[in-house]
């Protein structure tokens, strides 16, 4: 049995958390920037984006958290065959305590039965990591952050449901959907992305929906229905009127992604991962050559 | 802009209304989950008699009446010396804190309850008997809203974790909205009603 790599990124894994944390992504300010100006000026909305930008220049500038809830960390690792699970693991826990005690991340890991607050962000699935090998002569890591405001607000429609109207179909999703951005108002910090699954089961399908918020915002889906269903409901979301922090006005949603999981025939499920604005995202890719690390980068 | 300082007046508290933009300062002090559920079980639906609790009442007593409690779990750093600063400050979503927050507005004599997302009946109801307002701040302005935090004053419950304790603080015009006043109006039952008729339409 030939002897696994030995690499060391929990230096570049640390940056990764850094910039994840503290500078969101450029599609993300675009889409801010866009909402803001179709605000009316002087409005509470227009004001609250204005706040929003400003935050985030400044969390960029200082390399501090954007937002205080630096949430849950969510690493898709992709890797090739000769790199061990298990030490990436181990580097990734170890960056995510370092970048816990440089404040890049607030202590978010707590004991569910004594209340403890680890300390380190580290504990029982926590971070939460999905290892994927390939055949790329590369490792490829994406984080994102997801936080608890948002995700309270976050749902799983099981349908059919008969209060909706809402069937087994798109029309049902597109039901559900505004459903769920109605009931969710201003509390999982507006306007958001909407990361959506349908099928899956419900553990497959809140994991397929949180993979759609990795998508930049402005993409579009190669799939020319779900592409349709993403833009309508786009625009009937932001139809509502529930604006930024639900101050009333145009911008309640930035985004609508929509995946899909096989499903049983039993069971078709809606699962809606709703995203706060600071919708925080990084990659590293790290090239290897001969075994070795030969290049690292961010975006 | 207006600019409010604690302790707040009544007089202050009822020439608020909803939209009204709002610079704070002074002594405010952080209360979310565990500092609210803490707040009720050993001070308010009973009286503990553990001395450090009661210590800790005698502290808080003076903070919060005419006082602002702040819904946020922020980041903090320890300094060298031994002091705290705040690093990122935004505030949590305030809806989980109704089941305690009237009675907390009560027993403390609140002036203003400080988060995100509004709150709901028995909150608004505690706002106009005070009376006292619900400051809206915007939600993951974290960063900025340290900026307004000069001092880290002191610090309870730290045995809860940083999210949770009690950071007593000292701001320099802290940016908020009034969501809702000591009048009864909420914009978050506005919204909620309009966003409701609109959904009605979409939906058929």
């Amino acid at each position: 049995m030939s002897e696994p790599l030995k690499l060391d990124l929990v230096e570049p894994l640390l940056e990764l958390v850094r910039k994840a944390a503290t500078d969101l992504p450029q599609d993300m300010v675009e889409a801010l920037e866009k909402g803001k100006a179709q605000e009316e000026p002087g409005s509470a909305a227009e004001q609250a984006l204005g706040t929003i930008l400003q935050n985030v220049e400044m969390a960029r500038e200082k390399s501090t958290p954007i937002c205080q809830d630096t949430g849950t960390p969510i690493f898709e690792v992709h890797y090739p065959f000769g790199v061990s699970t298990r030490m990436l693991k181990a580097q990734i826990e170890e960056a995510v305590a370092q970048a816990t005690a440089h404040s890049y991340l607030r202590p978010n890991a707590v004991d569910s039965l004594t209340g403890k607050n680890s300390g380190n962000n580290l504990g029982i699935e926590f971070p939460t990591i999905h290892f994927h090998e390939w055949d790329e002569d590369r490792i490829f890591i994406t984080l994102q952050l997801k936080g608890g405001g948002s995700e309270n607000v976050s749902t799983q429609y099981k349908l059919p449901d008969s209060r909706l109207g809402a069937g087994r179909d798109l029309e049902g999703v597109r039901r559900v959907v505004l459903d769920a951005v109605l009931k969710a108002q201003g509390k999982g910090c507006a306007p958001a992305v909407l990361g959506i699954a349908i099928g899956g089961d419900r553990g497959t399908g809140y994991m397929v929906a949180k993979k759609q918020l990795l998508r930049k915002v402005n993409d579009l889906n190669p799939n020319p229905d779900l592409a349709a269903l993403e833009e309508r409901i786009f625009v009937e979301a932001n139809e509502l009127g529930i604006g930024p922090m639900g101050f009333g006005g145009k911008t309640t949603v930035l985004g609508v992604k929509i995946g899909a999981a096989h499903r049983l025939p039993a069971c078709y499920f809606v699962s809606i991962a709703y995203m706060c604005w600071a919708n925080r995202r990084a990659e590293l890719n790290v090239k290897l050559v001969d075994g070795k690390v030969a290049e690292v980068s961010y975006a | 802009m207006l600019r409010l300082t604690t302790p707040i007046s009544d007089e202050d508290i009822r020439s608020l209304h909803v939209g009204d933009s709002v610079l704070l300062n002074g002594i405010i002090v952080t209360g979310r989950d565990a500092a609210h559920k803490f707040l009720i079980e050993h001070f308010i639906r009973n009286q503990s008699d553990d001395p450090e609790d009661v210590a800790l009442l005698e502290k808080l007593k003076p903070l919060l009446n005419g006082g602002v409690i702040y819904h946020c779990g922020p980041v903090v750093k320890k300094n060298e010396d031994g002091s705290w600063s705040f690093v990122a400050a935004g505030p949590t979503t305030s809806i989980r804190e109704e089941v305690y927050e009237a009675e907390v507005i009560k027993f403390f004599n609140l002036k203003g309850v400080i988060g995100k997302g509004g709150m709901a009946g028995k909150t608004l109801q505690a706002c106009h008997d005070q009376p006292a307002v619900y400051f809206h701040a915007i939600g993951g302005a974290a960063t900025l809203i340290a900026q307004s935090v000069k001092e880290v004053v002191d610090v309870y419950k730290l045995e809860f974790g940083v999210p949770e304790a009690m950071w007593v603080i000292r701001v320099e015009d802290f940016p908020v909205v009034v969501t809702m006043d000591s009048h009864g109006q909420s914009i978050h039952d506005k919204v909620l009603a309009e966003s409701e008729e609109r959904f009605k339409q979409l939906v058929g």
